[in-house]
C-alpha cells in the first residue's frame, strides 16, 4: 500500500496532500477538501452526480484515483458562482428547473458547463449527445 | 466503495512499464480506469500493484502510415469521436465509438482498454475483428504483431503476457469502395451491447464484393468473427438474398445465453437483423452514399 504527496488545484486554489493510492478523487474532493457540492450517486460510474472537470474535460471523480490528479486542475460546481453571483449556467437551471430531485444537478451543470465552451450554439441533438448519448 | 490497498506506480517510459509488470506478478495496467475502477470497488479485481500508462509519452494518435490506420492504445475514446480522418473515411469505427458508454466515459476510456480487457460485451474487439485489425503489443523483447483473430482467447483472456503492454492497434488503411456499420442494441442509453454486430466491405469496380468483414459482439465468451457469413459475401453482389443468407449463416455462428438483457432466440434473431442492416449500411457507404 504506497501513499503519495500530490499537489493540484481546484478551483483556482493550489492543494497539497499525502494520500493513499486508493483514495479515489471524488473522496478527496468531498472529504479532504470539504468540497461536498461534488455528490456520490452510484457504485458503477453511471450517474454523472461526481462530475468535475479535468483540465478543462468532464469526468467522473469516482473513478479516478486523487494521486492520478496530481499536477492536475480540477473545477467543481462551487467553483461555478464568482463574487456571489451564480454562474449563467446556475442561473438558467434556477430559471428552466432544469432539474428532478436535484442531486445530479452539480455533475449536469459541470458537464453543461464543459459542452457550451466547446460549443456554444448547440442544437437539440448535439444537447442530447453531449450530456447522456 | 472502497477499492482494497495496492501501490501505485507511474512510469514515465514503456521499457520501465514493462519492467515495473515483470517484476511484480500482482501487478495490473492501469488506463482509462473505466473497467478496471469499477471492478477494484466492488473488489472483484484486487491488484497489489497498479502501473499507470497515462503517463507515457507516445501513446496517444491517430494516423495513417503505410497500408494502415493506426491508433495509440491511449486514444481515447472522445479523441476518435472527434477525429476527422475517422470519420470521414473509418465509418465502422466512427459508428463503434459513438455508442460507447457515454460522453464523460469517453473521455477517459481508452481503445486500447476496451480492446485488452477483452469482456465480450466490449464494442472494439468485433468491429476490430471485421476490420481484420492487428494489435501491437510491447514486451521485455520490443514490439510484436498480434492480428486480432489470435488475440480474444477467452472471457476478459487475451494472448497478451502478463509483461506486455498492448502499445497500437492497426487496421487496414481505407481504400477507395470501402464502408462499414455498427448496429448496436442497448437497453438505454450507455449500456452494453444486448447484440451488436460490425460489418465492413470492400467492393470490386464491377460492384461485386471483394471482401467482407463481419464480427458480433456480446454473443459468446468471445467477440466473433462470422467466417462463413463472410465467406459466402465475398465475390457476391449484395442483395436481399445474398444478405438473408448471410444474416443466417451469422446468426448460427453466434452463442449467445440468456440473461437479463434478452433469450437466446431474441438474441440470434437481433444477430439475423443487424447483420442485414449493418451490410446495406456498409454497402450504402462504400458506394459513396454519405457517412
Ligand atoms: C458506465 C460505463 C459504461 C460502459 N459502456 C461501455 C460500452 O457500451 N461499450 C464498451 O465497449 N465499453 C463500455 N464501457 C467500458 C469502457 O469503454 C472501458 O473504459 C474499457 O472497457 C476499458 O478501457 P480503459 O482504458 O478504461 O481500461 P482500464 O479500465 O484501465 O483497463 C481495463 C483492463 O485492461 C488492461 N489494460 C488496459 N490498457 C491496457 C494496455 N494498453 N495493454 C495491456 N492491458 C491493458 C488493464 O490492466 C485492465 O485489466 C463502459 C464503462 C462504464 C464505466
Ligand atoms: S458517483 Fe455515479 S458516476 Fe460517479
Amino acid at each position: 500500500m504506497s501513499t503519495h504527496s500530490i499537489t493540484l488545484k481546484v478551483n483556482g486554489e493550489e492543494h497539497t496532500r499525502e494520500v493513499e493510492a486508493r483514495l479515489l478523487l471524488v473522496h478527496l474532493i468531498r472529504e479532504e477538501l470539504e468540497l461536498t457540492g461534488t455528490h456520490i450517486g452510484c457504485d458503477t460510474t453511471s450517474c454523472g452526480a461526481c462530475t468535475i472537470l479535468l483540465n478543462g474535460r468532464p469526468v467522473k471523480s469516482c473513478t479516478m484515483f486523487a494521486v492520478q490528479a496530481s499536477g492536475a486542475e480540477i473545477a467543481s460546481v462551487e467553483g461555478l458562482a464568482t463574487n456571489g453571483n451564480l454562474h449563467p449556467i446556475q442561473e438558467g437551471f434556477t430559471e428552466k428547473h432544469g432539474l428532478q430531485c436535484g442531486y445530479c444537478t452539480p455533475g449536469m451543470m459541470m458537464t453543461t458547463v464543459a459542452l457550451l465552451k466547446d460549443n456554444p450554439n448547440p442544437n437539440e441533438e448535439d444537447i442530447r449527445w453531449g450530456v447522456a448519448d | 466503495m472502497i477499492p482494497a490497498s495496492f501501490d501505485y506506480t507511474c512510469p514515465k517510459t514503456v521499457a520501465e512499464a514493462v519492467s515495473l509488470l515483470g517484476q511484480n506478478p500482482e501487478a495490473k495496467i492501469l488506463a482509462g480506469g473505466h473497467s478496471l475502477i469499477p471492478m477494484m470497488r466492488f473488489r472483484m479485481a484486487t491488484p497489489a500493484m497498479l502501473v499507470d500508462i497515462n503517463q507515457l509519452e507516445g501513446l496517444s494518435y491517430i494516423k495513417e502510415e503505410g497500408d494502415w490506420l493506426e491508433i495509440g492504445a491511449m486514444t481515447r475514446e472522445s479523441e476518435l469521436d472527434r477525429s476527422e480522418l475517422v470519420r470521414k473515411s473509418y465509418s465502422l469505427l466512427a459508428d463503434t465509438t459513438r455508442v460507447i458508454a457515454d460522453p464523460l466515459v469517453r473521455n477517459l476510456a481508452t481503445v486500447g482498454g476496451n480492446i485488452a480487457h477483452a469482456d465480450p460485451a466490449n464494442d472494439h474487439p468485433a468491429t476490430m475483428l471485421a476490420y481484420g485489425a492487428e494489435v501491437t503489443a510491447t514486451g521485455p523483447d520490443g514490439e510484436r504483431s498480434i492480428p486480432i483473430g489470435d488475440f480474444f482467447l477467452d472471457a476478459f483472456t487475451t494472448s497478451l503476457s502478463h509483461d506486455e503492454i498492448l502499445t497500437a492497434i492497426r487496421i487496414p488503411r481505407a481504400v477507395e469502395k470501402s464502408g462499414g456499420a455498427y448496429f448496436k442494441l442497448e437497453r438505454k442509453v450507455g449500456d452494453y451491447a444486448t447484440v451488436a454486430v460490425a460489418a465492413q466491405l470492400v467492393l470490386n469496380g464491377d460492384g461485386k464484393i471483394a471482401s467482407a468483414g463481419i464480427g458480433l459482439t456480446n454473443v459468446g465468451l468471445t467477440p466473433i468473427k462470422a467466417t462463413a457469413a463472410e465467406e459466402a459475401l465475398t465475390g457476391k453482389v449484395l442483395d436481399d438474398a445474398s444478405i438473408k443468407e448471410a444474416a443466417r449463416l451469422a446468426s448460427e455462428v453466434a452463442e449467445p445465453i440468456e440473461d437479463q438483457r434478452g433469450s437466446e432466440e431474441y438474441k440470434r434473431h437481433l444477430v439475423r437483423t443487424f447483420t442485414s442492416r449493418a451490410l446495406r449500411k456498409a454497402q450504402e457507404r462504400a458506394e459513396g452514399g454519405g457517412v
